[in-house]
């Protein structure tokens, strides 16, 4: 479904990524860790489209996306959660869940069943439906993210950190949801600090280290051949 | 009672010109996050459009409707012209590529038309006055108080219950993220020209309708009170736009009523001064907007 071949990103002078290459089947939910500065974010933003690669190739579903914006990407089946949450703080929940389906907004009939979808998944959101999204707690907007995400029916979803800053009980909840949606069909791509959350949901784990991919394997594999300390703590 | 009706009309009538100036300035600061000193000029546009379509002898109504298309056509290439080449660039080059684009139609309004002040027609109404409850007012002010009125609520329900509304709002606080909803950054952008254009088009005949004629430099003043009506109420948030275009109307029409003959000519300095006091106690404006104020 997703697959990325020899990808390289720079800012200027720093080549943040250098050669990346990973693949996710239909359904399969891979986990990307790595200690902070590993390249992942940079990885997924330039999946998103957000940044534009230096070298290397993005397919979805077998067609070249490589150089496709963002607001081309999504159009590809491709939906992105950012790791700064990032929420339209003054629009309502509501408003928020709209934005979310615009690429296919003339499809009423659709969107409101998905919305109703969304806010029986999380139905926190739905009892402030018609608050701010900014006046939320963290982990509300979390929830409000994803959902927002699903909104325009993606073939990929990648989730950057979602487990950044929340309580344990939250996190729980979060990764209860992604669950879900992974046993859904979704193919999803998660970054994550908490590794042995993600390692819980993910059917593959890569590990990045330095802008290369350090090791790759299923979960259990990773789990048990890796050692995370040295991962993440240097060594 | 009459007087401080008189003095009500004066200051609505004048915020709601100065608050659709301001307007117009900041839906575009709010996406872009950079002044488009080339916004005067959609209101000379508008105003010589209207002196060339002068001697048509189209109903007046339609010549305004040209008038305010040909300031929406200028604020879309505005754009096209200033902006979109050098978006990605720096904040510096758009700067200057507005200043540019700002000079370069004042120029041709120069050369092409007269440095003179030309006739523009407008219909009887805007000369004449009307009585209400004691208080003798020029008909213009009412209109350009309806004229905010229905503006002002056109526009709240465009940036509301609009899809396009919405996702602007979205664009002017996260414009990454709204891109990667799928919200296409030129459509958004455009738009928020076109409004821009739209709304210096029908301020400018307002404008332009209180002395009857057009100069290339028409628009300077209305970009200054623009200006200083969106820094007063926030950058960030179209509210404090509107309520800063209020209260700059509101100190100036003060003025007006309290200096003496002597001082009026140097009412600015008052106006700015006051000006400055507001910026000491509020540097970010009265009303503060929820953007983060990344520049895209």
């Amino acid at each position: 479904m997703l697959e990325v071949a020899d990808l390289e990103v720079r800012y200027g002078a720093i080549q943040a990524v250098r050669g990346i290459s990973l693949t996710a089947k239909r359904g399969e939910l891979i986990a990307l860790l790595g200690a902070n500065g590993a390249g992942k974010s940079t990885t997924i933003m330039c999946i998103a489209g957000a940044l534009k690669p230096a070298a290397g190739s993005i397919r979805i579903a077998g067609e070249d996306v490589t150089s496709a914006g963002p607001e081309a990407m999504i159009r590809k089946g491709l939906a992105t959660v950012t790791e700064t949450r990032d929420v339209f703080p003054d629009l309502t929940v509501a408003e928020n869940l709209m934005l979310g389906s615009y690429i296919r907004r003339h499809d009423r009939a659709g969107v409101t069943e998905d919305r109703e979808r969304m806010l029986t998944l999380f139905p926190r959101l739905a009892e402030r439906s018609s608050q701010p999204a900014g006046t939320l707690s963290g982990g509300e907007q979390q929830m409000l993210v994803i959902a927002r995400a699903m909104m325009s029916r993606p073939k990929v979803l990648l989730l950057d950190e979602p487990s950044l800053g929340l309580a344990p009980a939250i996190v729980d909840q979060i990764f209860e949801m992604i669950g879900v949606l992974k046993r859904s069909g979704l193919t999803i791509v998660l970054v994550e600090q908490n590794i042995a959350k993600a390692l819980e949901v993910a059917d593959r784990a890569y590990v990045m280290r330095l802008g290369r991919i350090a090791a790759s394997g299923t979960a259990g594999e990773i789990s048990a051949a890796t050692d995370f300390n040295a991962v993440y703590l240097g060594g | 009672m009459t007087f401080a009706l008189q003095f009500l009309i004066d200051v609505l009538s004048l915020g709601g010109a100065y608050a659709l100036m301001a307007l117009g300035l900041v839906i575009v600061y709010g996406i872009l996050k950079l002044v488009n000193f080339a916004y005067g000029e959609l209101i000379m546009v508008a105003g010589y459009t209207l002196f060339l379509v002068g001697g048509s002898g189209l109903p007046w109504l339609v010549m305004a409707a040209v008038a305010v298309l040909m300031a929406v056509i200028a604020g879309i290439l505005t754009d096209y012209v200033a902006f979109r080449p050098v978006r990605a660039k720096s904040v510096t080059a758009v700067l200057i590529t507005s200043f540019a684009f700002s000079t370069l139609l004042q120029n041709a309004a120069l050369l092409f038309i007269s440095p003179r002040p030309r006739n523009v027609p407008m219909p009887a109404a805007f000369s004449q006055t009307v009585e209400l409850a004691g208080v003798i007012t020029p008909v213009r002010n009412l209109i350009t108080i309806a004229a905010a009125v229905v503006l002002l609520g056109v526009f709240t329900f465009l940036m509301r219950r609009t899809v396009l509304g919405i996702a602007m709002r979205a664009a002017a606080t996260n414009f990454t993220m709204a891109r990667m909803l799928g919200v296409p950054a030129n459509l958004i952008i455009s738009s928020a020209f076109a409004i821009s254009g739209l709304l210096a088009g029908i301020v400018g005949i307002l404008w332009i309708g209180r002395i009857g004629t057009v100069v290339p430099g028409i628009g300077n003043e209305p970009l200054l009170v623009a200006f200083i009506a969106t820094v007063i109420g926030g950058m960030r948030s179209l509210g404090g736009a509107v309520l800063g275009g209020f209260l700059l109307a509101l100190i100036d029409t003060t003025l007006n009523y309290t200096l003496s003959q002597e001082l009026l000519k140097f009412r600015d300095a008052f106006t700015f001064s006051l000006v400055i006091l507001i910026l000491l106690w509020r540097p970010e404006g009265l009303l503060k907007g929820p953007a983060t104020g990344q520049r895209t």
